[in-house]
């Protein structure tokens, strides 16, 4: 490891700690307002004023060095120079929140006694004002016995101040041993954190209460779900309406390549590779970019601002009610987002039955990548008109397409509850932050970064099994005047032939059958693999390639297989990443193909009856 | 009265907390959250649209989210403090 001092920044969950890491180190990290956020290491650079580099840890937030969670004892053991891979660190920096003394100072104290050089960051001092609480920081160190600085972390206050108290905390550490190491219990520390936070305070005004009057109406039970409610409906819309123009641009990009492509080269294969594999297969996934965007867009923001607790709160009943914590909602709302980063945030719940079956229904929430799954197909088949004030009939497909997945998912915790998951139900315990106005700096960090891993993805994953399905699909040739199609000859389509034996049932064609298998390494290489088919099969009409790949659908699918294309990809476990970090927080390959498992059988009988049922409505 | 009965928004203080219908790990959390006897509690929000859903309350200045069997567990008093605690 580095030879660096090592500096650990700890603190209560919602004291602001990852702000301050950030502010510090100017690290290109997620914000995030719930706790939990904080699960891995996270550790950075950063220069004192004499220029010395130092190297310092973001530890996950916990309320006391008695941990209830994987993550919470991460943060004992590193603390206690007991974590593997990691020394003892050299200095603490003790985060608490201002407006929240009593509490977190406790904590505070129980970091102080253990002797480690340390200094107290009184973070978000600004909000404390705000509540109409003004405190004496130089009482509060006094009472402490080490040095306490005033921060705000989002406005990057009191960095400067915190820097050069972290540089004479080193220099003058050199086997120097707090006199107030002495150990105290539970009830003790508390008793002392609360007179030392009443000695600190020199005004309390009570104010108006931002929190407390968004909350009246947050919280409520029935105008806090219309709320909740509304914003997620508001969200899907504006996934389609934001996103037309930049789409436009997008594709016009794409398009004016391909005709490049085609005009400087003659009709032979490289043409066809660039054409039909790269451009085609590529852009028709890239091309969602906008939507993705607009989505995580949301995500952030509600995670940001607080609001994503109160969620959870306002689902809490439900979620009792199928034997989930209410705890499991924010790994499930960020499955929304990704599964990966959901199933990895299961880690602050702590019972691990509740734990598990969170993990076993996380990829039932809809992710972004199947957003252009479900973009394509409504593009094609669903009219793009109003159905009411301001409701496009498309959005509300889309709506409903993440509800049946909400829906799926309760099922399946419920039945799960009940068979492998059996036993009591975790509760659900949290603290709710305060709103919080996030800086525009870090939801446009969060959004660069999501752009970032969306189009490595399509670099990597999608133009890999972009270009192996073109390479499969273009060969062996078929004759030229043996009247069988390109694709039924290749060996790819002779694969989706056998294949189709089984998901003709429920409406596959041949086509379909070809895109699901590459479309396992990412869902929405099954666009991109549906634009390289279609794509090869109109050689023979030129005119065709000007076409979107919903016109080539909309010719070649009738309603019900589109319909049951969509109610397939709600359920399918179409994604490579998800079943990795399934094995990996399971220990084991059991669960993982448990998943694998269930939601394929989930996805073909929804699949089967969404078919059967439009087949049967005549809307074939 | 129990932390279930409190009405929304009286100030009240905990009175007693029975600490054996709650799991050690539960307990524990709830004693971080800065829960104990003596400490002011107001209820602020009922969860749920049948009333089944959590209870949110501060606890000194802290708000918290709990279920109801927690709550049923907490004994709480309304009137002025005693500063014993």
């Amino acid at each position: 490891m580095t030879g660096l001092p090592l500096i650990a920044l700890v603190g209560n969950p919602n004291a602001g700690k990852s702000a301050l890491f950030n502010a510090l180190t100017g690290a290109r990290q997620k914000l995030g307002n719930y706790p939990g956020v904080t699960v891995e290491r996270k550790a950075g650079r950063l220069s004192l004023s004499d220029g010395r580099p130092i190297e310092l840890v973001d530890l996950p937030g916990t309320y006391s060095l008695s941990p209830t969670s994987p993550d919470e004892q991460v943060t004992r053991d590193v603390i206690l120079g007991r974590q593997q891979g990691e020394r003892l660190p050299d200095a603490l920096v003790v985060v608490v929140d201002a407006s929240n003394l009593d509490n977190h100072l406790r904590f505070a104290l129980e970091l102080i006694g253990l002797g480690l050089p340390t200094v107290v960051a009184l973070n978000m001092v600004d909000l404390a004002t705000r509540d109409g609480l003004e405190l004496d920081a130089a009482v509060l160190s006094r009472e402490l016995g080490v040095p306490v600085i005033s921060t705000v972390a989002v406005r990057k206050r009191g960095l400067d101040h915190l820097r050069a108290e972290l540089e004479s905390l080193l220099d003058g550490s050199g086997g120097m041993v707090r006199a107030s190491a002495e150990q105290r219990d539970f009830d003790g520390l508390r008793r002392e954190a609360r007179r030392i936070a009443r000695a600190a305070i020199v005004r309390e005004t009570p104010s108006r209460r931002l929190t407390a009057a968004v909350d009246r109406v947050a919280l409520h039970p029935v105008a806090g779900l219309i709320l909740l409610l509304a914003l997620l409906f508001v969200m899907f819309q504006a996934v389609y309406a934001w996103s037309e123009a930049p789409i436009a641009m997008i594709e016009g990009v794409f398009e004016a390549a391909s005709n490049a492509v085609a005009a400087e080269l003659p009709d032979g294969l490289l043409r066809s590779f660039l054409v039909d594999g790269v451009l085609n297969g590529v852009g028709s996934v890239v091309v969602f970019l906008p939507q993705i965007l607009i989505l995580f867009f949301f995500i952030l923001m509600l995670e940001a601002t607080g609001y994503m607790v109160r969620a959870a709160f306002l689902m809490d009943g439900l979620m009792a009610r199928v034997g989930l914590s209410g705890r499991a909602f924010i790994p499930l709302l960020s499955s929304f987002a990704c599964a990966v980063p959901g199933i990895m945030a299961t880690r602050t719940i702590a019972d691990p039955k509740d734990r598990l079956t969170t993990i076993l229904i996380a990829p039932l929430m809809t992710c972004s990548a199947r957003l252009p799954v479900y973009a394509v197909i409504i593009g094609a088949f669903i009219p793009a008109r109003t159905v009411a004030l301001g409701i496009g009939l498309q959005g509300l497909v889309l709506f409903c397409l993440y509800i049946s997945g909400i829906a799926g998912a309760m099922l399946a915790a419920l039945v799960l509850r009940r068979t492998v998951t059996k036993g009591a139900s975790g509760g659900f315990l949290m603290e709710m932050p305060k709103y919080q106005w996030p800086r525009p700096q870090d939801i446009l960090l969060g959004l660069w970064q999501r752009a970032v891993i969306f189009l490595k993805r399509a670099g990597t994953i999608i133009f890999t099994s972009t270009v192996i399905l073109w390479l499969l699909l273009s060969f062996p040739k078929a004759p030229d005047n043996g009247g069988i199609s390109q694709v039924n000859y290749s060996v790819a389509g002779r694969i989706a032939n056998g294949l189709n034996l089984v998901l003709e049932p429920i409406g596959f064609n041949r086509d379909i059958s070809l895109a699901l298998i590459p479309a396992m390494a990412a869902r929405e290489v099954a666009v991109s693999a549906l634009a390289t088919v279609y794509s090869l099969d109109s050689k023979e009409d030129e005119a065709k390639l000007e076409r979107s790949l919903g016109e080539r659908l909309k010719d070649h699918w009738p309603l019900p297989t589109a319909l049951a294309f969509l109610a397939w990809f709600v359920f399918a476990p179409q994604c490579i990443s998800t079943i990795a970090v399934t094995r990996r927080e399971t220990n084991g390959w059991k669960w993982p193909l448990f998943m694998i498992g269930y939601l394929f059988v989930l996805a073909y009988a929804a699949a089967g009856l969404t078919y059967w049922t439009a087949t049967a409505l005549g809307l074939g | 009265m129990r932390l279930t009965d409190l009405p929304l928004r009286q100030p009240a203080y905990v009175d007693l907390i029975d600490w054996n219908a709650l799991s050690a790990s539960d307990g524990q959390r709830l004693r971080e959250f800065g829960l104990c006897e003596g400490a002011s509690v107001e209820a602020l929000h009922h969860g749920g649209l049948l009333g089944r859903g959590p209870i949110a309350c501060k606890v000194g200045r802290m708000t918290i989210a709990m279920r109801r069997n927690h709550a049923a567990a907490i004994t709480v008093r309304t009137g002025p403090q005693d500063e014993a605690a």
